[in-house]
């Protein structure tokens, strides 16, 4: 099972799983096919040790696996905001173009933003979910090292976002729905980003997004770092998976800046005060819905997660359908207006 | 939810004696050409040096007053006061740092906005404070910088912004993060109302400030020298493992980016306002 980048947190499970694993070496043998499987007693093996009991071995699995099933749901009910942000980041975590495999058909990608370059971190394309044809814009962050460092980790470049915001004034002009996945630490903080408008490619992203006549719905998959992630999630229903984070600035960037240094202490502090949660977002209005994870987050079934998102999307967007796409505008400048907390006396 | 010091602007100016980022002190030594200057002489040049031109920062009391026609500036929203709404805590509890900013500026946060004559063009000013919690925009100041936006659109007034900020507010975290999206939204409105937005952009303006309101001017004005950028160099340096070029996020530097229209010393930025006004026929 699983020995990759283990969570501090998940140690409990892990643990039961490596003791499932030697119960099913042992089983194997003792000759008998692991776990579930009918057992086959009375076969010979030339060890000398006693021969275990295969049936006896099987109800030892099967009761480690219901364990270990309680204790990831354990785990993860009350995972701390440090150890979200963690799950957020898993390496194994499903990304944009995972979900896309899994949940759409027919992908067809669109590549550059006519005026610079074509950005990896950007994955942007016509898709089909279930019956519904709509546009896909997600960051990437990759799979492999070559990828990851081609994606900038998932850090987007000025070509990025006018690459998104170019294919979806597309779809807007197609009357094609907008679904974006959210992935990203932040922006890409570089000379030839800045040099190419970082800022202002967002900022464009930002007003432009505001004003499409087509609907739009965005989900946090995995790290929403502030205006980077915001650059593709002005939509018209906003949701987090349930293990994302979503904040104005990572808790390394808020500690480094505010406890004058990042280290496991107060990074804890920082993704503690930053309110960076599923929960949170929902509570501050800032999210519309959390979509739930599979027990022991998305990269242990990817599947399971997108099909939830899947559900997540369909429903928003059957619901969307049957506003005026002119319309639009007006209700997610509303969504939008309201965000905010502030005191007023009257002034007179 | 609220910590509530309920007072207004104007009161708690009069309350306290303004204060401008400039070390008290005669003389002071110019840290653009490091020579001893004259203070009242640089504060009636419009806070910059009279020898070298470098442009200090100066808070928004001070803007207005500069910009807006003697008499003119007529303050808007100023009953907004910032809450706690996250009870966020670093090494100092939100609440605090708040009273301790407000009682340092005499403001209640980081922005004034109201009308106001420029040159006798009529316009809807808008001021972003650095010298509270560096300009940073939490709720009310993106309250306000979009009720200027609405208001400018509903009475088909000239907007003009004056950014200087470290960008969005760490301590409202993702409220903060949503006052890019709220005050960009407005433009998009004012916009389609045939709207005109001057921004322009001091020293410095940064992060979610950059990348929302202040790079959307239509016309993008920027002080000489101004550091102006999504991400802080130190950020960048920190990334990237390599030295930044001369003059790196810079006002010039931009404007050879292609990323400002024009770079203009604090002297004639009402005569350059004025101008693009009666350009756009506003
Ligand atoms: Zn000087």
């Amino acid at each position: 099972m699983a020995s990759y980048y283990q969570l501090e947190f998940e140690k409990p499970v892990v643990e039961i799983e490596q003791r499932i694993a030697e119960l099913e070496q042992k089983a194997r043998r003792a000759g008998a096919p692991p776990a579930e499987a009918p057992a086959y007693p009375g076969i010979e093996t030339p060890e000398a040790e006693p021969l275990p009991d295969p049936a006896a071995i099987a109800v030892e699995i099967e009761r480690l696996r219901e364990q270990r099933e309680a204790e990831l749901a354990r785990v993860y009910s009350s995972l701390s905001p440090r150890d979200t942000v963690l799950v957020a980041r898993h390496p194994k975590r499903p990304q944009t173009r995972d979900y896309v495999e899994l949940m759409c058909k027919d992908f067809c990608e669109l590549h550059g933003d006519r005026r610079f370059g074509d950005d990896p971190a950007m994955v942007v394309g016509f898709a089909r979910i279930g019956s519904t044809k709509v546009l896909v814009v997600g960051h990437y962050k990759g799979r492999t090292t070559k990828e990851r460092i081609a994606c900038h980790f998932g850090c987007a470049h000025p070509e990025g976002y006018r690459k998104a915001l170019a294919k979806m004034k597309l779809a807007e002009k197609f009357g094609l729905p907008i679904v974006t996945f959210v992935d990203t630490p932040g922006a890409y903080p570089g000379i030839g980003a800045e040099q190419r408008g970082q800022a202002e490619a967002i900022a464009v992203n930002l007003r432009e997004m505001s004003r499409l006549k087509t609907p739009i719905v965005s989900i946090v998959i995995g790290e929403g770092g502030s205006g980077g992630a915001l650059g593709i999630a002005v939509a018209d229903r906003v949701a987090m998976l349930e293990h994302a984070w979503y904040s104005v600035i990572s808790p390394e960037g808020c500690a480094a800046i505010l406890w004058k240094q990042a280290n496991d202490q107060t990074n804890q502090l920082a993704a503690q005060a930053l309110k960076l949660t599923a929960r949170d977002n929902l509570e501050l209005g800032i999210i519309d819905a959390i979509v739930p994870e599979p027990p022991g987050g998305a990269h242990r079934d990817p599947q399971r997660a997108a099909a939830n998102i899947e559900r997540w999307i369909t429903d928003q967007l059957h619901e969307l359908r049957s506003v005026n796409p002119s319309t639009l505008p007006a209700r997610r400048y509303e969504r939008f207006r309201k965000l905010g907390s502030y005191t007023e006396v009257p002034v007179g | 939810m609220t910590q509530a010091p309920a007072k207004s602007w104007t009161e708690l100016k009069a309350q306290t004696p303004r204060k401008n980022s400039i070390p008290e002190g005669l003389w002071l030594r110019c840290p653009g050409c490091g020579q001893m200057i004259y203070r009242k002489q640089m504060e009636a040049n419009l806070h910059v040096c009279p020898e070298c031109q470098h442009h200090y920062r100066i808070g928004a009391v001070e803007r207005v007053r500069q910009m807006a026609d003697p008499g003119s500036f007529e303050p808007m929203f100023t009953g907004l006061s910032p809450t706690d709404p996250l009870a966020f805590r670093d090494l100092k509890s939100y609440a605090d740092r708040l009273l301790a900013e407000q009682i340092k500026t005499g403001q209640v946060d980081a922005v004034v906005a109201g009308t106001a004559f420029v040159k006798g063009r009529a316009a809807m000013l808008c001021v972003l404070d650095l010298s509270f919690m560096m300009g940073s925009m939490g709720s009310v100041v993106g309250e306000a910088v979009t009720r200027s936006i609405e208001t400018a659109t509903e009475r088909n007034l000239p907007l003009v912004i004056v950014s200087g900020s470290g960008g969005a507010r760490m301590q409202e975290a993702g409220l903060s993060l949503m006052q890019m999206a709220k005050t960009s939204a407005a433009l998009a409105r004012l916009d389609d109302a045939g709207g005109l937005f001057i921004s322009v952009l001091t020293d410095p303006t940064t992060g979610g400030v950059t990348a929302s309101f202040a790079m959307l001017g239509d016309v993008i004005f920027a002080e000489p020298k101004a550091l102006i950028g999504f991400a802080g160099p130190r950020v960048i340096q920190q990334t990237i493992r390599q030295e930044l070029p001369e003059g790196f996020q810079r006002a010039e530097y931009l404007l050879q980016s292609g990323m400002v229209d024009r770079v203009v010393p604090r002297a004639e930025l009402r005569s350059e306002i004025a101008r693009v006004i009666d350009y756009s026929g506003r």
